[in-house]
């Protein structure tokens, strides 16, 4: 099987700060990897080596089977990168913007013109396409700058926090823009700090922080590695947090429950049976319930809880153990 | 590991289309990006190209001329050819301020994962640039025409001192090109830029004749290029100059032009990106 992307020990020091320390991974093709991590966790780093924007210091990457040091314009020629900062010219309209980028890629003058109408109906632009691009919104300009990274319909796509600063509506309408692309066959590697955008359009996850990767698989795997479920409590009026970590501890089994203040109180529990009779025995003491819930983890627990244990040191890297070579 | 299981491809119309287009095409497109966004903010361009210059040679014809010169009719075909080269110096500034800008702006992270020939990005502006040169310099002319301005060069002579000028503008946009891509931030290009450019323009030939300054001054002031280049258009504009001043003038351009330019492109297409 042939990657689209493929990455080996890949390393990038800024004055002697090692932004990026040395990681793997391999995108198939048509497929969308997620790089989810917070602010300087290497995502950004990562990109602009695999789009031969920056040298790596060591380590290789290919795409579409070339190398991003060797072969920099067989690389530029597949891929497209679509930053952080709509990278689009201010004082030009939509229209001349797509037009420009697609006589940049060596459309003639007639077809650019074709393809920059095409793609400006295709993201809902048609109308602003005359407007100069200072005057679009946030969402707007994102839909652009995707747009003009598409003109020379790339096999491979980095999009670099495509969303990020966007309002939810905008949101929804890149998502809709990234599905599309990933049904036509289009394979992306994203960065986000989002891990609902994650969790919405990846494959697969890979969790970035501080320049490693420290767990690669399916968000449904990732919330497996957390554990199971959680109980969510809501009391009806404020118990003694001591007598009741006790007694919940006691019927539940589990030692780690957490309490956000006196009336939330989470309980880790196996399965929904573990859950009701945990409740059912509650029910016979003095303790007044609100309401109760079971929860899946959610995939900002998951990174809580793995970039934790990088932090202190503990690095346990977790795989899908399904990466083959 | 190299999993390229692709081979060599054929070279089809759409392989074709992949390796990019040609190096021509390339910086025609960037000159028309540029030309889009000068008509797109046609305001800026018209102060810009037009009432500047036109204001710079008001100014110094009614208010310097008479001192310097007796009177402004006298003064006008001295300083004319001047005016041209000092109007279109502090234009060549806007090219290094521009690319920084739009270097620090996302589209040229595009431009440089995009398969075409780099230094066209670079090459393009400044062409664009060029013309708006001589548009200035059209108008400069007109505007003195009004004001009684008559070269004895004739129409041939004039136009040849405006090319030369405009030449020239070309030459130095490359020196603040280089420093508008080494540059963080624009307002470094623009404060560097004016301290190399403002003694420069003053202390030439431009506004006054060297003659009536201190020798050791005036002679250093023959030397400084920007006065080479207006004796070179003074002389064009009267219809008296040999051929070694032209020659002179042209050196000075291309000088500035193979040293800056490759410069240019060079530190454009390593400049790291952080």
């Amino acid at each position: 099987m042939s990657y689209a992307i493929q990455v080996q020990g890949l390393r990038k020091s800024f004055r002697g700060q090692e932004a990026v320390k040395g990681i793997e991974f391999e995108v198939r093709k048509g497929e969308l990897l997620a790089l989810l991590g917070p602010n300087g966790a290497g995502k950004t780093t990562t990109i602009h080596m695999l789009s031969t924007l920056l040298p790596p210091d060591s380590g290789s990457a290919w795409i579409a089977g070339f190398d991003v040091v060797k072969q920099p314009k067989e690389v530029r020629a597949r891929i497209s990168l679509t930053g952080q900062f709509a990278a689009l010219d201010e004082g030009l309209t939509g229209l001349q913007n797509l037009r420009m980028i697609a006589r940049l890629h060596g459309y003639p003058a007639k077809e650019a013109r074709e393809i920059a109408g095409h793609l400006l109906e295709s993201f809902g632009l048609t109308e602003a396409g005359n407007r100069i691009v200072q005057g679009y919104s946030g969402g707007m300009r994102r839909r652009l700058d995707i747009a003009a990274g598409i003109v020379s319909r790339p096999e491979i796509l980095f999009l670099d926090e495509p969303t990020t600063g966007l309002d939810p509506r905008s949101r929804q309408g890149v998502w809709e823009t990234v599905r599309l692309l990933l049904a036509q066959g289009t394979t992306i590697l994203l960065t986000t700090q989002d891990l609902e955008e994650a969790d919405q359009l990846a494959d697969r996850i890979a969790l970035m922080d501080q320049g490693t990767m420290i767990a690669k698989g399916t968000s449904r795997e990732l919330k497996t590695w957390l554990g199971g479920k959680t109980l969510e409590l809501i009391l009806t009026e404020p118990a003694d947090p001591v007598l009741l970590t006790r007694l919940l501890a006691d019927s539940s089994g589990r030692s780690n429950i957490r309490s956000d203040e006196r009336l939330v109180y989470r309980i880790p529990v196996d399965n929904a049976a573990h859950a009701g009779q945990l409740v059912q025995s509650l029910l016979e003491t003095p303790i007044g319930i609100e309401s109760f819930s079971l929860k899946e983890p959610t995939l900002d627990e998951v990174f809580l809880a793995l970039t934790r244990d990088s932090r202190d040191g503990a690095v346990t890297k977790r795989d899908s153990g399904r990466s083959p070579q | 590991m190299n999993t390229n299981g692709m081979g060599s491809p054929p070279l089809s119309a759409e392989n074709r289309r992949k390796a990019g287009p040609t190096a021509f095409n390339s910086v025609r497109v960037f000159i028309w990006r540029t030309w889009q966004n000068t008509k797109n903010n046609g305001f800026g361009f018209i102060m810009d190209a037009v009432l500047s210059p036109v204001l710079m040679l008001l100014i110094f014809t009614y208010l310097f001329g008479g001192a310097i010169a007796g009177s402004t009719g006298a003064y006008i075909p001295y300083l004319l050819p001047g005016i041209l080269v000092l109007t279109v110096s502090p234009m060549t500034v806007y090219s290094g301020t521009t690319l920084c800008q739009d270097i620090s702006k996302g589209v040229y992270h595009r431009f440089r994962t995009m398969p075409f020939w780099q230094p066209s990005a670079v090459l393009g502006p400044l062409v664009t640039d060029a013309v708006r040169y001589l548009i200035a310099l059209v108008v400069i002319l007109a505007a003195g025409r009004l004001l009684g301005f008559r070269p004895a060069g004739g129409i041939r002579g004039a136009a040849l001192a405006l090319l030369l000028t405009a030449l020239f503008a070309f030459a130095v946009s490359w020196i603040f090109s280089m420093i508008g891509v080494v540059a963080k931030r624009p307002e470094t290009v623009s404060g560097t830029s004016m301290m190399i450019l403002y003694p420069l323009m003053f202390a030439s030939n431009s506004l006054v004749d060297p003659g009536t300054m201190p020798g050791w001054i005036g002679r250093l002031v023959e030397l400084n290029p920007i006065s080479v280049v207006v004796t070179a258009v003074r002389g064009l504009m009267e219809g008296t100059t040999g051929g070694g001043e032209i020659a002179a003038g042209l050196g000075v351009c291309l000088v500035l032009i193979a040293v800056f330019a490759p410069l240019t492109f060079y530190f454009y297409v390593t400049k790291p990106l952080r």
